[in-house]
C-alpha cells in the first residue's frame, strides 16, 4: 500500500531561484498598470451597466403621469413602495416567487448533483464509449432549447401538465453545460493519486463519489449551483408557454403579465422588474466574487 | 487478470486489485471463494459505475432533448392544432412550402440575421476591449468585474421592460439625450432600422460583460513570455495587442462567436415585450420579428403547431450549416497557425 502512497517526488525539487526584476518597459498584458484612461472607460462601462438598473429604481419611486413627461426623472420620487405594493398584488408575485424559488432550487440541486456524477465519470474514469458520448454532450451544448419546444408543449398537453410547475422543472433538468462545466474542474481539481487511495483502500465507486469527489468539486458545485439558478430563475420562453399569469406563473411571466395589459401603469411596470430582479442582484452582490470566478473557470478550455 | 483499476495510475507490485486482501500466505478454499467473490464485484463496480454516473443525464437528454428534437421534425411533417396537440394528419412537405412562400418567414428570417449582426458584433468589440482594460493592474479589478456582470443577473423580461421605457418616443431617456445635443426624435419602436436597434441594444447590455470576462479569462491564461519577448524585439502595447494577444485568443473568439450566433438565431423574449400591444408580430409592419417570434405566432396565435415545427427544423438546419463552417474555419486555423 505505501509503494502508492508515496508522494511524486515533487516537493524535493528546490525551488527554482526567483527571477530577476524585468525593467517596467518590458512587462506586459496583465502586469501592467491602468492608465486613467482604463478607469474612465470602466467608469463608463459601469454607469452603462448599471443604470439602467438604477433607472428603474427611480421609475418605479414614481407615478405614471410623471413618466409620460419630459425630461425623465432623475431622481428617486416617493411612491416606491405604494408601487410594490400594487404590483405585488396585482402580479400575483407572491406566488410567483415561492414558485420560481422551488423550480430554480430543484433544478439547480438535481442539476449539480447529476452534473457532478457524469462530470467525474468523464473526467477520471475509463469507459468504452467515452469520448463518443462527451461529443454528445458538447454536441447538446450547441442545440438551443427552443428547437425543442413543440413537441415537450404536446407532451405537457397529454400529460395534462399545463400551469404545472413539474412542466418547467423537467426540461431544466437537462444541463449540457453543467458536465462540461464540471468535467473541466474535476479533471485539473482532482488528483488521480486521491481516487487511486481510495481504491486501495477498499472504496466502491460509490464511496469515492462520497469521501473523495464530492468534497473535492464542493466549490466548483456551488458556482454551477447558482449559474443554473440564475438561469432558470431568468427563463423566460418555456415557462411563458406552458404557465399562466394565473396558474402557477414564475416571476418572469408574471412581470411580463403587467407590461401587457391595455392600459399599461408604466411605474407599475417598473416596480414589477425591479422585484423580478432583486433577488439575483442580492445573490451577485453577496457571492458576485465566487460567480465570476466561475464564469472565469469554465471558460478556460471552453 | 488485469483490472481497469489500474489504468488510472502504476499497478501495486502484485498488481492486485481485490481489496482487503489479508496477509494469509495459503488461503483455504472458502476464503478463495470469497475472495473471488470479492474481485468479481469489484470489477463490475469499476466497469459498469461509470455508465451509472453518465445515464441519469443522458436519460434526461434522451426524453427532454433529443426525443422532442427529432419528434419536432416529425411534426413538421403533419399538420397538428394547437387545441388538439395530439391529433396529427400526414401533410408531407406541405409545411414547408407555405412557409417559404410567405413573405413574413423571410422577412423574419432577415431580421434575425440583422438583429443577430448588430447585436453580436458591437457586443464582442466592445467585450474585447472591456476584457483588455480589466487585464491590467486595477485598483478594485473585482468591483470592476462584477458590475460589468449585472445585467447578466437581470431577467430579459425586466431588462426589455425597462428599455421600452428608455427608447420610448416622447418621454424616454434616450430621445430627451439626443435632443439635448441637437439631434432629431427618432422613433424607435415603428422605425425599421431604429427598432430593431434598440432590440439589439437589450441583448448587447445583458451579454457584454459576460464575453468580456470570458476574454478576460482567456487573456490571463496567455505565457508571460510572449509578452516579455515581444516587448524585448520592441513592439509596443498596441502591437504586443495584435500580434501577440489576439491569436492567443483565437479559439476563445471562436467559441464566443459560436455561442453569440446561437443565441442571435434565438432571440425571442426582447422583440416580444419591445412592443407589448403588437406581441408576436415584431412591430406594427414585422419590422422586428425574429425567427424565434414569427415561430410563436404560427404556433400559438395561429395555432399551427405543425408549421411552427417546420420552422424550428429550419432554424435546427440553419444551426447545422454554420456548425459545419465554424468547423471547418476553426480547422484552417488550426492548420495556419
Amino acid at each position: 500500500m505505501t509503494t502508492t502512497l508515496t508522494k511524486p517526488p515533487a516537493d524535493a525539487v528546490p525551488e527554482p531561484p526567483k527571477r530577476l526584476r524585468r525593467p517596467k518597459s518590458a512587462r506586459a498584458g496583465g502586469q501592467m498598470h491602468a492608465g486613467p484612461l482604463a478607469y474612465v472607460i470602466l467608469a463608463l462601462f459601469t454607469i452603462g451597466s448599471l443604470g439602467p438598473l438604477v433607472w428603474t429604481a427611480i421609475a418605479a419611486s414614481r407615478d405614471t403621469n410623471r413618466l409620460a413627461q419630459s425630461p425623465p426623472p432623475f431622481w428617486f420620487g416617493s411612491n416606491l413602495f405604494h408601487n410594490l405594493d400594487v404590483a405585488w398584488t396585482e402580479a400575483n408575485l407572491g406566488e410567483a416567487f415561492v414558485n420560481t424559488t422551488f423550480v430554480a432550487g430543484v433544478s439547480a440541486v438535481t442539476v449539480v448533483f447529476l452534473s457532478t456524477l457524469a462530470g467525474f465519470a468523464f473526467a477520471k474514469l475509463r469507459f468504452k464509449g467515452r469520448g463518443a458520448l462527451m461529443l454528445i454532450v458538447v454536441g447538446t451544448m450547441m442545440v438551443p432549447p427552443q428547437l425543442s419546444v413543440i413537441p415537450l408543449y404536446m407532451m405537457v398537453a397529454k400529460l395534462d401538465w399545463t400551469d404545472q410547475l413539474q412542466a418547467v422543472i423537467f426540461p431544466s433538468l437537462v444541463s449540457a453545460f453543467g458536465v462540461f462545466f464540471m468535467r473541466q474542474y474535476l479533471i485539473q481539481a482532482l488528483p488521480d493519486e486521491l481516487i487511486e487511495a481510495a481504491r486501495v483502500d477498499g472504496a466502491s465507486s460509490w464511496r469515492v463519489i462520497w469521501h473523495v469527489v464530492f468534497p473535492a468539486a464542493r466549490p466548483a458545485m456551488a458556482v454551477l449551483g447558482m449559474l443554473v439558478f440564475v438561469q432558470t430563475w431568468n427563463d423566460f420562453l418555456w415557462p411563458f408557454l406552458v404557465l399562466t399569469q394565473t396558474g402557477n406563473p414564475t416571476v418572469q411571466v408574471a412581470v411580463a403579465g403587467l407590461g401587457r395589459g391595455f392600459t399599461p401603469d408604466q411605474s407599475l411596470i417598473m416596480a414589477g422588474a425591479l422585484l423580478g430582479t432583486l433577488p439575483l442582484l442580492f445573490v451577485f452582490a453577496l457571492f458576485g466574487k465566487q460567480i465570476v470566478g466561475g464564469i472565469m473557470q469554465g471558460a478556460v478550455k471552453g | 487478470m488485469a483490472t481497469r483499476h489500474d489504468t488510472a495510475a502504476p499497478p501495486t507490485e502484485e498488481g492486485g486489485a481485490a481489496p482487503g486482501r489479508p496477509p494469509a500466505a495459503v488461503p483455504d478454499e472458502k476464503e478463495q471463494r470469497r475472495r473471488n467473490r470479492m474481485s468479481r464485484r469489484w470489477q463490475r463496480d469499476i466497469r459498469w459505475s461509470p455508465y451509472a454516473f453518465v445515464s441519469p443525464f443522458f436519460l434526461l437528454f434522451v426524453a427532454f432533448g433529443l426525443f422532442p428534437l427529432i419528434y419536432t421534425g416529425w411534426a413538421s411533417l403533419h399538420t397538428v392544432e394547437l387545441t388538439a396537440p395530439t391529433d396529427m394528419q400526414w401533410a408531407g412537405l406541405r409545411n414547408y412550402t407555405r412557409i417559404f412562400d410567405d413573405d413574413f418567414f423571410w422577412n423574419a428570417a432577415k431580421n434575425t440575421l440583422t438583429i443577430g449582426i448588430i447585436s453580436t458584433v458591437p457586443q464582442l468589440l466592445m467585450a474585447m476591449g472591456l476584457a483588455h482594460i480589466l487585464n491590467y493592474r486595477l485598483r478594485g479589478s473585482i468591483f470592476y468585474r462584477v458590475m460589468m456582470l449585472a445585467p447578466y443577473a437581470t431577467s430579459i423580461a425586466s431588462a426589455s421592460l425597462v428599455f421600452v421605457l428608455l427608447f420610448g418616443r416622447d418621454y424616454g431617456m434616450i430621445n430627451w439625450a439626443l435632443h439635448a445635443i441637437g439631434f432629431d426624435k427618432i422613433d424607435w419602436q415603428n422605425d425599421k432600422w431604429p427598432s430593431q436597434i434598440a432590440v439589439s441594444t437589450i441583448v448587447i447590455w445583458r451579454w457584454t460583460g459576460y464575453n468580456a470576462l470570458i476574454y478576460l479569462a482567456a487573456m490571463q491564461a496567455i505565457p508571460h513570455d510572449l509578452y516579455e519577448s515581444a516587448a524585448l524585439d520592441g513592439a509596443n502595447r498596441w502591437q504586443q495587442f495584435f500580434h501577440v494577444t489576439l491569436p492567443s485568443l483565437r479559439p476563445t473568439i471562436l467559441f464566443t462567436v459560436v455561442v453569440s450566433t446561437i443565441g442571435a438565431s434565438q432571440v425571442f423574449g426582447e422583440p416580444l415585450l419591445f412592443d407589448a400591444n403588437k406581441g408576436a408580430s415584431g412591430g406594427a409592419e414585422h419590422q422586428f420579428q425574429t425567427l424565434g417570434l414569427y415561430l410563436y405566432e404560427q404556433g400559438w396565435v395561429n395555432q399551427h403547431l405543425g408549421r411552427a415545427s417546420a420552422i424550428a427544423w429550419t432554424m435546427f438546419l440553419i444551426l447545422i450549416v454554420i456548425g459545419i463552417v465554424n468547423y471547418v474555419i476553426s480547422r484552417r486555423l488550426r492548420a495556419s497557425s
